[in-house]
């Protein structure tokens, strides 16, 4: 099969282009270094079945990053049968410097001049059949993002995939040498093919940063963003989230219950208490997620997230971080897996490891489920958000701490240069796109580990057959006494020690298994914790769950992109301790002050 | 014209890149990031508390941080170098 690498420097829409031609869900993101891993998608390209692999962007063939690493080796190891290019048109003043590195190692080449409409805008005209001409490269103006070029793109790629498969230049590095050569040729093409304004107008960027990076306002600005950005994830989700929980119990009592009637007690026990109960509760939280990564798509398709690592870089550097290190603590408000990858932009392997140890504390759309599901039922309508974006707090806290302790043990003098892309709007489309990647991504960890520790819990629960369910005689309960010296001084009791347990696989889990455990779902299950606990329990079980380790998912990546055991039973040994010591402090002052 | 560098350089101020003095990897990047001899520059703003500065080359606007920017050396206005 005939093999198409996209390459391109970081933010050029490789991605975008991607999903366009092969219908696939890569994510996007206006973040240079978005996507740090290699993706592949198969489509008809005249009449043959052509391969098409998305690269993480590179600045040039010599990166010293993992991520630029990696495209280097597949390119060394893996010649493909074309390079389709991509470069930014509004930037091309420098991102030719590229093409021509690339241009240099022989590889059959398609060069395509991505968001052409942003430069239009800018006032830069390039004329691509003239560049086309001196460079001996088809080169085509595109923008994969709305679709203008696309076909004659399309036409071009089918065209060059004829031509034989050139061999790679043997001495990859030598051939990397000539730079200096670079500079002359990119002079002489720029002159002849582009026409850049004199003095750039002022653009709908300028103006915004002028309010959302001022140096006073600006930090305000973006908390007070966040705050709104909660405040309506919970105003528009939690009813939502309440009415799916009602639909899937009248469902049980309508239908369900009458189809099981026939099967053994345990056997529909299982089915119903169990499996049903537990699965439902937590998915009754799609159309959350599905409202918080249309939220995140927004923020992170904007271009903000780069003004917030220019906010933040002088605090973060006192705590032995850098901007970026900000920036993946807020996608880590999605899930944790993906930012833990996206460290793969630092160069330095200690401010990789110090990144990556308090990237955990971020509070992910998982954690927050459990959040919104306690919060709206221990405390008041008003009062519930300002609860919850207190635990977003205490994320940062837990974070800043962590990395204020063991800074010095990470040392780094790693450089931040970063580029500030302008504001951009995602369409409906992508907007959309993201939902449906994170709604099939929780479908699949509700198919992987939700159903199985749903059932777990219920047997745990419901074993010996002798004991009462839910008793303090069944398997579960033995489990919590035995662990009741740990908890109680956390207010934590026996039901919650055991959902906090499953807990460590994945936090969907620990509202399901409170179901289980104590067989109620939904606005009763509500009830029933609003009854047995009260606020500082609650809070002090929402703070562990908070600050000890995310998933097992989270684990196994802290693992794979540390490749150092060592490193990651330390992260793991650190968040147990802090999670136990918060809760301790929290609920023992709380406590003494009379709460 | 005293040789000056980019990190003192006032908001708002025009100037010409003359040298960039920095290790092989930093000045690979910033070479693909549009930093070259004789590239004008502009000092669009920089954060509180000795944060980092925002410099605008051509297109592209681009974050560093101060000791970054004292290893790029500018002369004052457009077409000094």
């Amino acid at each position: 099969m005939k093999r198409i690498a996209l390459l391109g420097m970081p933010n050029t829409g490789k991605s975008t282009l991607f999903n366009r031609m092969t219908g696939g869900a890569a994510r996007v993101g206006n973040w240079p270094g978005i996507t740090v891993e290699l993706l592949s998608g198969k489509i008809l390209l005249g009449g043959d079945m052509v391969e098409i692999i998305d690269l993480p962007g590179i600045y040039d063939l010599h990166g010293f990053s993992d991520d630029e690493q990696v495209v280097r080796h597949f390119l060394h190891d893996n010649v493909p049968d074309l390079a389709l290019v991509i470069l930014n048109a509004t930037q091309i003043e420098r991102q030719m410097s590229l093409l021509l590195q690339l241009k240099q190692l022989n590889m059959n080449v398609v060069v395509l001049l991505n968001m052409s409409d942003e430069a239009r805008k800018y006032g830069i005209t390039i004329d691509s059949g003239k560049m086309s001409e001196m460079l001996g490269l088809p080169i085509y103006l595109l923008s994969g993002k709305y679709g203008a070029g696309y076909q004659d793109a399309i036409q071009a790629v089918t065209k060059a995939l004829r031509y034989p498969t050139p061999g790679m230049a043997e001495q990859l590095r030598s051939q990397l040498e000539q730079d200096e050569h670079i500079e002359s040729e990119m002079v002489r093409v720029l002159r002849h093919s582009v026409q850049v304004p004199v003095q750039m107008p002022e653009h709908l960027t300028d103006k915004l940063d002028r309010v959302m990076l001022h140096p006073w306002l600006g930090l305000p600005i973006f908390f007070g963003i966040m705050y709104l950005l909660f405040q309506g994830i919970f105003l528009l989700g939690q009813p939502l989230q309440g009415g799916v929980a009602e639909a899937l119990s009248w469902l049980r009592g309508a239908a369900l219950e009458a189809a099981v009637a026939g099967a053994p007690p345990w056997l529909s026990g299982l089915l119903l208490d169990g499996i049903y109960n537990g699965v439902a509760t937590v998915a009754a939280f799609v159309p959350i997620i599905v409202l918080f990564f249309l939220f995140m798509a927004m923020v992170e398709d904007s271009g903000y997230l780069s003004r917030a690592a220019f906010l933040m870089d002088a605090l973060m550097a006192r705590m032995g971080l850098d901007g970026r290190g900000f920036v993946m603590l807020l996608m880590g408000f999605g899930c944790n897996v993906p930012a833990l990858m996206g460290t793969r932009v630092m160069r330095s392997r200690s401010m990789r490891l110090l990144t990556m140890l308090v990237i955990p504390f971020s509070l992910c759309s998982a954690r927050l489920q459990v959040f919104v599901f306690i919060t709206a039922a221990l405390f008041s309508p008003q009062h519930a958000p300002l609860v919850l974006f207190s635990l977003y707090l205490f994320s940062f806290a837990a974070a800043i701490l962590t990395a204020l302790l063991f800074r010095n043990k990470f040392q780094s003098t790693e450089p931040f240069v970063l580029e500030l892309p302008p504001y951009r709007f995602p369409t409906l489309r992508q907007m959309l796109l993201r939902g449906w990647i994170e709604v099939r991504h929780f479908l699949s960890r509700a198919t992987q580990f939700i159903v199985a520790g749903v059932v777990l819990v219920w047997l745990l629960t419901n074993l010996p057959s002798s004991a009462v369910p839910g008793s303090a005689d069944t398997l579960a309960g033995m489990i919590g006494s035995a662990l009741h010296p740990i908890f109680a001084p956390i207010g934590i009791n026996e039901q919650l020690t055991i959902a906090l347990i499953f807990g460590f696989v994945a936090k969907e889990i620990v509202i399901g298994s409170l179901a289980v455990i104590y067989g109620l779902s939904g606005d009763a299950l509500s009830g029933a914790l609003g009854q047995q606990l009260d606020w500082v329990q609650a809070y002090s079980f929402m703070l562990f769950t908070l600050v000890y380790t995310p998933c097992l998912s989270t684990i196994a990546t802290l693992r794979s992109e540390a490749k150092d055991m060592r490193y990651t039973l330390f992260t793991l040994g650190w968040s147990l301790a802090l999670a136990w010591a918060l809760s301790f402090v929290f609920y023992q002052s709380a406590r003494a002050l009379g709460y | 014209m005293s040789a000056s560098t980019l990190a003192t350089l006032k908001q708002g101020d025009l100037a010409t890149i003359v040298a960039i003095h920095a290790d092989q990897a930093l000045h690979q990047r910033l070479l693909a990031l549009g930093f070259r001899k004789g590239k004008q520059i502009e000092l669009v703003r920089q954060a509180v508390f000795s944060g980092p500065l925002q410099v605008r080359l051509g297109t592209t606007d681009v974050v560093l941080r101060r000791n970054e920017a004292s290893k790029i050396e500018v002369c004052k206005g457009a077409g000094c170098a």
